[in-house]
């Protein structure tokens, strides 16, 4: 008998239309399982938003929303009344959701566009340029790789304050508004591997540094920097920590930390669980919008090159 | 006749350009926007950190300097040496889990998985920030309305205080973060993965080897770089958790969920002690730039059995 089978298998799989192996299905149900995995957390945060407070309690495993309602979204936006929330069985804690979109939103371009300019004009430098002693300089940036964060927190804070920084946008950003040592060194590392003779032959045409770094160099490793931009976009936009030292009110205070201080604020018994959810939800959109136009690049480039 | 030329007019022009070209005026210019960052966000700050843990400093008061004083009562702080021996298990708990689960995510893949579609899905949680990771499992892990124990109980297993147990809150915070960075990871190891020739793969299925073999025999030992890497790499951001413990349990309960780093932001935030939150600083400093130079080693000897 075993030796039957065993003649008959190389000839299954010498055939083009073979029948799916057993581990070919393994392999897909655990695609499949990782999937649910995955997507049920974000699932589970939109039937929690859509579902009012009061009726969660009774149904709290209903894989639909338990008695639809828009509250949840109301209360995370400030539109609900102070009566409305406490009826819903909200808080009655205000999120100023909107005042920390708009933070977040300036912080993270600000951050994104200024520190990958002035990275890639620094990676220029390095890569490009003909200076003594660049060697050395780079260096010395890239020992900044090995610098965690954590030690840099709190003389930062320290110097910020000093600055008189404290609870403003500019505070918030300043620490990695002009450079990190990644960037420059990703950036670099693109640099370093286009042609140079295209800019030699612009500056043979008589074109200045300036001009060659803005309309030669700058075209051709747009996408590199595209993907960075991103990249930091997403880093700047989910960071917690930095402005939880910083920030102390409206005045600067991100999503994530609107979010953190919603939760801190809302009763342990019985949190404003859908609010919450539909403030999660309005956090994370930004995001996700991001990835569904941009996801194929954000995907191949980490796929491809393995950036941070 | 007059490509030769062409050649002589050139040529000079060139060697001119590329021996004596000097660019040290616009070299400054370039440089300067980064090194003001650099030298006032990364420099300085080190400079000062340093100090500071040789201080006494309230942040109300000018630091007074105390010499190793911070350092020998880090010797008998227990509060320290428990926050390193729970962020230790933190980093174990995480660093095995994630990296079997993003390996076996990297081979699906690349020998199952063709769309960029499943791919994007699966790095979706790594786009939404950890606050909002944060309390979506605080809630789905919820004692008494979370999803997860209402499935415990209809398996029939008791219900679980995820969040508040001193034994289960490490583990807890490390499955939540792994969630949210096993489809990086995964991608991160598919990016080294895809340096290995198709040809091997061809070879080996020609040889008649299974799958688990060619994972065996060709992946693992032609990853071993990359996957290093990816290691360090995800162990150095395990070593700094924060958010996820700020948001969830700050710490507790009874400090079983004090990482170093919490325990760090509590010393220097809610109780000025600014010096000694420095000097518990530089000794986590201290375990990352061991591990980085390790790193720095691997990348320097960054050849697999391929090369």
């Amino acid at each position: 008998m075993t030796a039957i089978a065993n003649t008959h298998k190389p000839a299954l799989r010498g055939r083009r239309f073979r029948r799916p192996r057993l581990g070919k299905v393994l392999g897909w149900i655990t695609v499949a399982v990782l999937i649910v995995i995955t997507v049920f957390p974000f699932y589970w945060m939109l039937r929690t938003a859509l579902s009012s407070q009061n009726a969660l309690y009774t149904d709290s495993s209903s894989l639909l929303p338990v008695d639809f309602s828009w509250g949840g979204f109301r209360r995370a936006l400030g539109l609900a009344t102070q009566e409305e929330a406490l009826a819903d069985g909200g808080t009655g804690a205000s999120v100023e959701l909107l005042s920390s979109l708009r933070n977040s939103v300036i912080v993270a371009t600000c951050v994104a566009v200024v520190q990958v300019l002035c990275s890639l004009m620094a990676a220029y430098a390095f890569a490009r340029l003909k200076w003594r002693g660049r060697d050395v300089v780079f260096t010395i940036f890239l020992a900044g790789l090995m610098v965690p964060g954590i030690f840099t927190l709190i003389p930062n804070f320290l110097l910020i304050k000093d600055m008189g920084l404290l609870d403003t946008l500019p505070g918030v950003m300043l620490p990695t508004l002009l450079m990190t040592p990644f960037a420059i060194f990703f950036l670099r590392q693109s640099l370093l591997g286009i042609n140079e003779e295209i800019e030699e032959a612009a500056r043979l045409d008589g074109a200045g540094p300036f001009r060659i770094f803005f309309h030669v160099v700058m075209p051709m490793v747009s996408s590199t920097v595209m993907t960075l931009v991103i990249l930091t976009y997403i880093a700047a936009w989910n960071d917690y920590m930095w402005p939880l030292l910083v920030s102390s009110t409206s005045n600067s205070r991100v999503l994530t930390l609107a979010l953190g201080t919603f939760y801190a604020s809302s009763p342990t018994t019985g949190p404003d669980w859908p609010g919450l959810m539909a403030a999660t939800l309005i956090a994370a959109a930004p995001m996700l919008l991001l990835f569904v136009v941009f996801g194929r690049r954000i995907v191949d480039s980490i796929g491809s090159t393995g950036i941070k | 006749m007059t490509t030769h030329r062409m050649q002589t007019i050139v040529e000079p022009s060139r060697r001119r350009s590329s021996r004596r070209r000097n660019d040290f005026a616009v070299a400054i210019l370039f440089l300067a926007p980064a090194t003001v960052g650099f030298v006032a966000f990364y420099v300085w700050p080190s400079i000062r950190g340093l100090y500071l843990s040789f201080t006494d400093y309230n942040i109300f008061q000018a630091p007074v300097w105390v010499g190793l004083k911070n350092y020998e009562k880090l010797l008998t702080d227990d509060k320290m040496w428990n926050s390193i021996v729970v962020t230790l298990e933190y980093v174990a708990i995480n660093i095995v889990f994630q990296t079997i689960l993003a390996l076996l995510i990297a081979v699906l893949m690349q020998r199952l998985i063709r769309s960029t579609f499943v791919r994007g899905i699966l790095l979706m949680p790594y786009l939404v920030s950890n606050v909002v990771v944060a309390l979506v499992w605080l809630w789905m892990l919820d004692y008494q309305m979370g999803i997860t124990n209402q499935l415990l109980e209809w398996i029939g297993l008791p219900r679980l205080m995820f969040f508040g147990s001193e034994q289960l809150v490490i583990p807890t915070i490390a499955f939540v973060n792994i969630w949210r960075f096993m489809g990086y990871t995964a991608l991160l190891i598919f990016a080294g993965m895809q340096s290995i020739p198709n040809t091997v793969y061809e070879a080996a299925r020609v040889d008649g080897a299974s799958e688990w073999q060619m994972f065996r025999r060709i992946t693992l030992p032609l990853l071993r770089p990359n996957l290093a890497m990816v290691v360090i790499t995800s162990m150095i951001g395990s070593f700094q958790v924060f958010d996820t413990v700020s948001v969830t349990t700050q710490g507790g309960p009874v400090d079983a969920s004090n990482v170093i780093q919490m325990y760090i932001y509590k010393l220097a935030f809610s109780q000025f002690k600014f010096g000694y939150a420095s000097a518990v600083s530089v000794v986590l400093m201290l375990i990352l730039l061991v591990i980085s130079i390790f790193q720095l080693r691997l990348t320097r000897a960054n050849s697999s059995d391929l090369v």
